[in-house]
């Protein structure tokens, strides 16, 4: 793998940079495989780094029906943040966010990880008190989460209308400082390239239209458009499309899909300094690095693989946004778009084993998933390679659904991204 | 001189109107009908702005939506200031000012230039290679230098003074694009009265016929064809004509948005207009007539001002009467520029011509030109420009069939129009979910398949001709094959990537995508570091992802990708096109819902009282509720304790309407409620009311509140304030899904029934008087019983129920006759010190009782059995909802979340609501936590402060100490019984 540096790039610059390789290679699927991936998002890709990297499980594949990234990992706002309720959600995420701090370097791939904090607004009491105890339980469990009055909201947010006049003035926040965004498709990226200079086969334009199963009911391999291949293990890493595939092998799953809409505006110069989330109105803004505003959307109300939701639901988060900040009324809208998230009941992932011997899924982040990617593909990886769970992950089982121990975030704040 | 580059005579403009504007503070001259780039351009304004990366210098290149470079700030007065406006769509008008973006400390001397110099270092992505060390500086000083140097114009700081309104329309028939396919379609389709609606993004319909001035059709020019179509048209009441509206999104269900600019154009913004006003169409057909746009050619430094598509310098002439330059070079791969040519040397320029095909290829076009004196040199290539403000030269050399370039020249001119080709505009058909599909006589995608009820027409869909297109357009307004007679539009091309060239095209910047400031060079770097998808090629090299949305820039990339991966077009793939088509402003997105109309605010009945009163009020949901009633000089605090106090010890009054109320009526209406909640009903007497509790199917509370069953077939059912849309929906659903056989019938009547909750000891003596027909006595009016009668003459339901521990009533009567009713017991209840009492007090005095609220003590994870509601299962039950779910092991866990009382060591100490609970504050981080506090208040009738909390396993910790979190650490606290007051609930029944 070459390495990228200012050195190298310098030293290229001379060259008229015809001296760059690939990123990652473009092979065709082998017969078999120690295990397979399937999904190329950055969750999958991710595990795969994983696997080879920790594992040092090399002979494996990724196997993605379209352009790895494609999928959720390139349309989602990248929000990034931990400071979530329960014990088991606030370790994974944190778990996350502590290798986001250092992921450029690990990858030698800059993917931009900015921690300019997430503040989170609270427009009536049950928000107040909600943040209050997700505050509180952060601190205990070692998680940076603080209490904002309005004032001190506007402060670290200057475009912030804190004026009692509005709709549903701002009552306080939540700010987690080490909270931020990530450029997703370098992820992706980044993690394709570690992942291909250790061995993994990234292999694109290949989808998955059936698992293949044994006399005792393990998995032994699986179709895809590019043939028939082998493998004990399959890990799927499918987002919105998890549950088509888990039918491949009759297991039912407990998600459900839905569009969920994203948005920018022209770029400008520098005008939003941090990231910004109200459920209460349902507004979530940063500005990327471009200078485009970048906003979240809701999810339609009713069931779609399709990638395209309705304009009322981009309606709604722009009245949103002009609400609490009306200067921005005149900016325009660039670029909206779709993308199918899955989610669970209790709006925490699953990850772990399924009924199937052989067959692993790792899904259900919905709506909020990118901020996990590190930490969910190191302990899929895990999982996966180990054929058990990671401490970590092992609450998030799919029997819990059968069991009621359920991780409620949603309950918990009704915090989508 | 004024205007020096007006042409004396011609173009569509108002020469009687003349009109100033200003230009970074330069005053500019220019008539009614000019776009500002035309009145720019007029007064030899070449430069106007810089390039996103490189701050190149940069000009208009074309003449529509599609412009990539030509970005300004429009300033039309305080609050309506906005950056990023193409000046080729931005009208004109008396008094504006418009500026540049993207440069310092100016649009001459930018030093952000050096990064044109820099380039070399900064190929597509070289941000992913480096700025990762030290790993502290990306954040503290590598992206704050990036976000700086990146974005366009400056976002505004004002509130927008201007107002968006909302449409929404159907008809038979929508036409979006007035060109001529767009008008024969709009004809067709209007012949027989149906509903039509026709949009153009312009202020003028006519698409090209606005600027071909030679050609005719059935026999007339086609200037008066276009006229007449649309004298026919606005003399059809069944049609719309909706000029300056853009299409920007094609939805499911030909559910289309468009944006109509209303004040804009404008000299003067009149206060009574919208600026603009967004239109939702759903139409039974759409006929997408859109035409498409011109390619620029790929060669190095094809980007300085003066460059234009060879269709825009046609434009400028013949609809603007501007020359963008004295000596014209035309350079082209096809033959439409050759009408653009004989046009300009029409109006006197001098005009030359490099065809990059062969002279037996270019058909007649050559001669054409040669005979009105142009000079035509076919085999030549373009490799480069000179100038650098504005273009000064253009460098051409012949080529052979290899693509060997021989020697070079430089033909000065201050001029050039290019054509790479042309690009069906399918951006709607695409959102439409409609299929691609590639044509290879004219390298482009074309629609397909349509995925909706739609039809593309005219140059939309390839069809370039002009007979041609009038009858493609008529065929999709639905008229009757019928042919159009019209002048030929000239034919041939020969698709181009980059251009040849003796040039190490390694090192040149050949633009690709203006905007962006992306190279051919960049897309070649991509590709050869694997990014072989378009997708991953448009990500890496951010082509296409542009404000332009890669209108001129996409298929140029996309050719250039195949041709270097050495594959079809089609299987590098295309992009799937986003709405908008063109960027739409927020605020017309939203239109009037702001502030107050954000989302609209519910008051109660007796809300204008309350305020009256001196209320504050809180938001909950939607509702607007009297949260405390202070008197002068008291906070808060001290309201709320006068207020529950009252309540104690004599009578307040409460505004409870905004309770959900649903009617269950039918054969099968207990049999209903059975199954729904947790509770039975099925004995329920008639006059007899119940607390009831339902829960989703996965056993956690849903919802409460008192059912009361009026007759054996007709309960009134209370729900939360929050829950009552989510309730009526969660019984819609299972009666309509699951149980259709059960006949009951749901009302919601929360409108109807004003609730007015009379609490307290003096609660009988105030209403007695008042009522008729119903006997108060204890006996035979016993708590929670119901019954019917009337107060002040005015029917109600009369509940004995009570949410605060006293005797009380809620009395639901119709919601007109609440404040008359409302008056007389306030009236009735002066003698005993009636006090009103918001939510607040509410909340204490339900606390000092341990009575639950939905939401607050529980959280969507909490079973009833957790607040201890357990009794309240009917076991005998065969099924309710939710009762498979409480079977799960984890719900019969003895450590689940428990509700208890909480008293804090210190007295006067109220704890936070949301602080969490530990046994041992000292342990190490993560700590254990045992749950958390819910609901915490002083109260007046403990004479301390309360809270009730979940705590796990906390109905065995009675007595323990636990451990509160504080803002500053932890406080001691004893569990206790989740009831502080009246523990024995005697009160009720006074
Ligand atoms: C609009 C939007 C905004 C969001 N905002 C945020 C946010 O701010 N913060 C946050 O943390 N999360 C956010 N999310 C959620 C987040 O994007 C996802 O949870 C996360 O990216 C999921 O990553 P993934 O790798 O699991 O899925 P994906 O990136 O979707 O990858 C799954 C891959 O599986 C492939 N695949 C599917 N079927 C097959 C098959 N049969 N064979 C082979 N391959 C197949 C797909 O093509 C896809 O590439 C948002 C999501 C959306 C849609």
């Amino acid at each position: 793998m070459r390495h990228f540096s200012l050195r190298t790039l310098l030293t290229e610059a001379a060259n008229a940079h015809q001296g760059w390789a690939r990123q990652w290679r473009a092979p065709e699927p082998k017969p078999a495989y120690d295990a397979i991936i399937v999904g190329g998002g950055g969750h999958g890709l991710a595990t795969a780094y994983y696997m080879a990297q920790e594992h040092g499980m090399r002979n494996i594949a990724v196997l993605e029906k379209g352009w790895i990234g494609g999928g959720n990992t390139g349309r989602n706002t990248t929000i990034i943040r931990s400071n979530y309720l329960y014990d088991e959600s606030a370790a994974i995420y944190d778990h996350a966010v502590k290798l986001w701090e250092g992921l450029s370097q690990a990858l030698n791939y800059n993917v931009m990880y900015s921690a300019r904090g997430v503040l989170m607004l609270a427009h009536n009491q049950h928000d107040v008190q909600s943040f209050k105890r997700h505050v509180y339980a952060n601190r205990l469990n070692g998680v940076d989460n603080e209490w904002l009055t309005p004032e001190q909201a506007k402060a670290f947010c200057p475009p912030l209308n804190i004026s009692p006049d509005i709709r549903y003035p701002v009552l306080g926040g939540a700010l987690q400082r080490r909270g931020g965004v990530a450029r997703h498709d370098a992820v992706a990226w980044g993690y394709a390239r570690g992942a291909d200079a250790l061995g993994v086969d990234i292999i694109q334009n290949c989808e998955v239209t059936g698992i293949v199963r044994g006399s005792d009911g393990a998995v032994t391999g699986v179709e895809t458009t590019k043939g028939p291949i082998r493998t004990p293990r399959i890990g799927v890493v499918a987002a919105g499309h998890t549950s088509v595939i888990m039918a491949m092998a009759g297991v039912r799953m407990p998600l459900e899909s839905f569009p969920l809409q994203a948005l920018v505006s022209e770029p400008v110069k520098p005008v939003f300094p941090c990231v910004l989330m109200s459920n209460a109105v349902h507004a979530y803004i940063s500005q990327s690095d471009k200078g485009e505003l970048v906003i979240g959307a809701g999810t339609d109300q009713y069931v779609s693989y399709s990638q395209q939701g309705g304009l009322h639901i981009t309606t709604h988060t722009l009245d949103a946004i002009c609400e609490l900040f009306p200067q921005f009324s005149r900016l325009r809208l660039l670029r909206n778009w779709g993308g199918i998230v899955d989610v669970t009941p209790d709006r925490s992932p699953i990850i772990g084993r399924t009924p199937v011997p052989g067959l692993f899924v790792n899904c259900g982040w919905g709506t909020g998933g990118f901020k996990a990617t590190p930490g969910s593909g190191h302990v899929f990886a895990w999982t996966v390679a180990k054929g058990e769970p990671h401490p970590i992950n092992a609450p998030f089982t799919l029997d819990r659904f059968r069991t009621g121990r359920l991780i409620d975030e949603a309950a918990a704040a009704a915090v989508a991204h | 001189m004024a205007q020096p580059c007006r042409l004396p005579a011609g173009g569509r403009i108002d020469r009687a109107k003349p009109l100033r504007l200003r230009f970074n503070g330069r005053d500019i001259e220019a008539y009614a009908g000019d776009s500002v780039a035309a009145a720019l351009l007029a007064n030899g304004v070449r430069l106007v702005g810089r390039s996103f990366k490189y701050h190149r210098p940069r000009g208009i290149l074309s003449h529509g939506s599609d412009e990539p470079n030509a970005l300004l700030q429009v300033d039309r007065g305080p609050g309506r200031i906005d950056p990023n406006n193409r000046a080729t769509v931005v009208e004109a008008a008396d008094g504006i000012a418009v500026s540049s973006q993207n440069h310092w400390p100016s649009l001459e001397h930018d030093l952000g230039a050096v990064n044109d110099l820099l380039s070399p270092v900064l190929p597509a992505g070289f941000y992913y290679k480096t700025f990762m060390w030290p790993q502290s500086f990306w954040q503290r000083v590598y992206e704050p230098k990036i976000r700086a140097a990146a974005g366009l114009g400056v976002a505004p700081h004002e509130a927008d003074a201007d107002r968006y309104v909302h449409r929404h329309a159907h008809c038979a028939v929508l036409v979006v694009g007035g060109g001529p396919a767009g008008l024969a379609a709009a004809l067709a389709a209007s012949d027989d009265g149906a509903r039509v609606i026709l949009a153009d993004e312009q202020p003028e319909f006519g698409g090209t016929l606005l600027h071909d001035l030679h050609a005719t059709i059935d026999g007339a020019p086609a200037g008066d064809w276009r006229a007449q179509a649309l004298a026919t048209l606005a003399a059809r009441a069944n049609v719309t004509l909706l000029p300056r509206t853009t299409a920007f999104g094609y939805y499911n269900h030909n559910h289309i948005a468009l944006v109509e600019r209303v004040g804009d154009h404008r000299a003067r913004q009149d206060d009574r207009r919208p600026r603009e006003r967004l239109w939702q169409v759903r139409a039974r057909q759409v006929v997408l007539a859109t035409g498409a746009h011109e390619r620029p050619l790929v060669f190095a430094d094809n980007d300085r001002p003066g460059i234009m598509l060879a269709e825009s310098v046609r434009v400028f002439i013949n609809r603007y009467a501007v020359a963008p330059g004295r000596r014209i070079v035309f350079a082209t791969s096809g033959a439409s520029a050759y009408a653009a040519a004989a046009d300009a040397k029409a109006a006197g320029l001098d005009v030359t011509l490099v065809d990059i095909r062969a002279e037996a290829e270019c058909g007649p076009g050559p001669a054409m030109l040669r005979a009105r004196g142009i000079d035509v040199l076919p085999a030549h290539t373009i490799v480069g420009s000179t100038g650098r403000k504005a273009v000064t030269g253009l460098i051409v050399a012949p080529v052979d069939a290899n693509g060997i370039v021989g020697p070079r020249r430089t033909l000065a001119c201050d001029g050039v129009g290019m054509s790479g080709g042309w690009t069906p505009a399918v951006h709607l058909f695409s959102q439409s979910r409609g299929k691609l599909r590639y044509d290879d006589a004219i390298d482009a995608f074309v629609p397909g398949t349509p995925a909706q009820a739609e039809r593309s027409a005219g140059a939309a869909r390839g069809i370039y001709d002009l007979a041609a297109c009038l009858a493609d357009g008529w065929a999709a307004g639905g008229g009757a094959a019928r042919d159009f007679a019209a002048t030929p539009s000239p034919t041939g091309f020969r698709p181009v990537r980059a251009l040849p060239t003796d040039a190490d095209a390694k090192r040149v910047k050949a633009f690709v995508d203006f905007q962006n400031d992306v190279t051919a060079k960049d897309i070649a770097l991509a590709v050869r570091e694997g990014f072989e998808s378009v997708e991953h090629v448009k990500r890496y090299t951010t082509t296409g992802m542009a404000t332009d949305q890669g209108k001129t820039s996409n298929m140029a990339a996309l050719g250039l990708v195949a041709e270097i991966l050495d594959r079809p077009v089609p299987q590098v793939g295309t992009t799937t096109f986003r709405p908008p088509y063109t960027p739409v402003t927020f605020g017309t997105i939203v239109g009037s819902a702001r502030g107050a109309l954000f989302d609209p605010i519910r008051v109660a009945p007796l809300h204008d009282w309350a305020a009256a009163h001196g209320a504050r009020f809180e938001n909950v949901g939607l509702w607007r509720r009297a949260w405390h009633f202070p008197r002068p000089g008291e906070d808060m605090h001290a309201a709320v304790r006068r207020e529950c106090r009252a309540v104690r010890e004599s009578v307040g009054i409460f505004d409870a309407s905004t309770l959900g109320k649903i009617e269950v009526v039918g054969r099968d209406a207990a049999e209903f409620l059975h199954r729904i909640y947790i509770n039975a009903w099925l004995k329920l007497e008639p006059g007899r009311c119940r607390y009831g509790v339902m829960l989703k199917e996965d056993g956690f509370i849903f919802d409460d509140g008192v059912v009361a069953r009026m007759a054996p077939d007709r309960f009134h059912v209370t729900t939360t304030t929050g829950g009552a849309a989510r309730v009526l929906a969660h019984m819609e659903d299972y009666l309509q899904t699951e149980w259709p056989d059960l006949e009951v019938f749901l009302t919601s009547v929360s409108e109807q029934w004003a609730v007015i909750a009379l609490q307290g000891p003096r609660a009988r003596d105030v209403l007695a008087p008042l009522v008729e027909g119903i006997d108060l006595a204890a006996a035979s009016f016993p708590h929670m019983a119901v019954r019917t009668g009337t107060i002040c003459g005015v029917p109600t339901r009369l509940f004995r129920v009570s949410f605060t521990g006293e005797l009380g009533y809620e009395i639901n009567v119709p919601a007109d006759y609440a404040r008359a009713v409302w008056e007389a017991l306030w009236a009735r209840g002066q003698e005993f010190g009636i006090t009103p009492y918001g939510t607040e007090a509410m909340h204490v005095l339900r606390a000092e009782r341990g009575f639950i609220i939905v939401g607050q003590e529980t959280d969507g994870t909490v079973t009833p059995d957790d607040v201890g509601l357990g009794g309240m299962i009917a076991r005998a039950k065969a099924d309710f909802v939710g009762k498979r779910s409480l079977a799960r092991p984890d719900m019969l866990k003895p450590d689940r979340k428990q509700l208890v009382g909480l008293l804090a060591d210190a007295p006067d100490l109220v704890l936070e609501e949301g602080a969490q609970i530990v046994a041992d504050p000292h342990q190490p981080i993560p700590m254990t936590m045992l749950g958390h506090v819910t609901s915490s208040y002083w109260s007046d009738a403990c004479g301390r402060a309360i809270a009730l909390a979940l705590v796990s396993g906390g109905r065995a910790r009675m007595g323990q100490t636990l451990h509160v979190t504080t803002p500053t650490g932890f406080a001691p606290a004893r569990v206790a019984a989740p009831v502080f007051f009246d523990p024995k609930g005697e009160r009720v029944h006074g």
